[in-house]
């Protein structure tokens, strides 16, 4: 019998995890993601429009829209309500910038007992961090580039 | 009827930039934080090869708020900055740009996790 066998090799286990872990439903999981996504970005661009009819410039009304965005995410993550849209709608609440908002917030209240220089100050930046490492590191490098492409 | 096409190509644009995060979170078990790594480098990389700018010009906020939209405005902050300035540009332009949300989160963040009730079970 299979399921008797001790040794299994990494192969066999992985198979047998695979054939015994629920089946993601793809297609809904997706079309979930696909509509909390765009209708996070929709929010985004009624901000942008909302600034903009008060006469600020695009580049400042999307900022403020940026900046609007990110603090509501905080404010639901605190209270708990971000972790259940999450649960149905996967990377729609991930890949918005409410989701870089929410990986802040998320681990800094889970390690808070840890005290706030350690607990909150270092576990602000676990998913932030590296979000920010490469994003910098890859716009950096992107930049030295074109400055040498700008030399020739 | 301007307005409605607006914000329909906004939904579509960051739906399917989603919709591509979802895909890859079924299809190969990434977690998270590989996502969110994944997108913004994609997003920086594609504004530097001028394909991003095309995806804003069309879905504005629908490419600008997901992640790769940060990448997007690192590296063409990076690149107006040498415009600018020349070579400090390179090290200056991307946190520049980027500075408001980067500073709204850190602020935001810090004080909604300050606030918040710890649940421990």
């Amino acid at each position: 019998m299979n399921y008797t066998k001790l040794n299994m090799n990494e192969q066999e286990y992985s198979d047998y995890v695979d054939a015994h872990s629920k089946k993601s439903p793809i297609v809904k999981n997706c079309t979930l993601a696909f509509i909390v996504g765009g209708f996070i970005c929709i929010i985004g661009q009624i901000f942008t429009d909302i600034f903009q009819h008060y006469g600020l410039s695009f580049k400042t009304a999307s900022t403020y829209s940026t900046i609007l965005l990110v603090l509501i995410a905080a404010i639901l993550t605190a209270f708990k309500l971000y972790a259940k849209i999450g649960k149905f709608a996967g990377a729609g609440s991930i890949v918005p910038i409410t989701g870089f908002s929410n990986s802040i917030v998320s681990p800094a209240i889970e390690y808070k007992t840890e005290g706030v220089v350690l607990g909150i100050g270092a576990n602000m930046f676990k998913i932030a961090g590296p979000v920010l490492v490469y994003g910098i590191c890859t716009s950096t490098l992107i930049g030295i580039v074109y400055w040498l492409i700008k030399l020739i | 009827m301007d307005l409605i096409l607006t914000y329909l190509k906004v939904f579509v644009t960051g739906g399917l930039i989603c919709l591509i995060g979802q895909i890859l979170i079924d299809k190969t078990r990434l977690t998270p934080a590989r996502i969110l790594v994944t997108f913004v480098t994609a997003g920086a990389i594609l504004t530097g090869l001028g394909i991003y700018q095309y995806i804003v010009d069309f879905g504005s906020a629908g490419a600008t708020v997901p992640i790769s939209g940060f990448g997007y405005s690192l590296a063409k902050g990076v690149i107006q900055e040498i415009d600018k300035i020349g070579f400090l540009g390179i090290f200056t332009g991307g946190v520049k740009a980027t500075a408001a949300g980067i500073a709204a989160a850190v602020f935001f963040g810090y004080f909604c996790a300050l606030f918040s009730k710890s649940d421990i079970k």
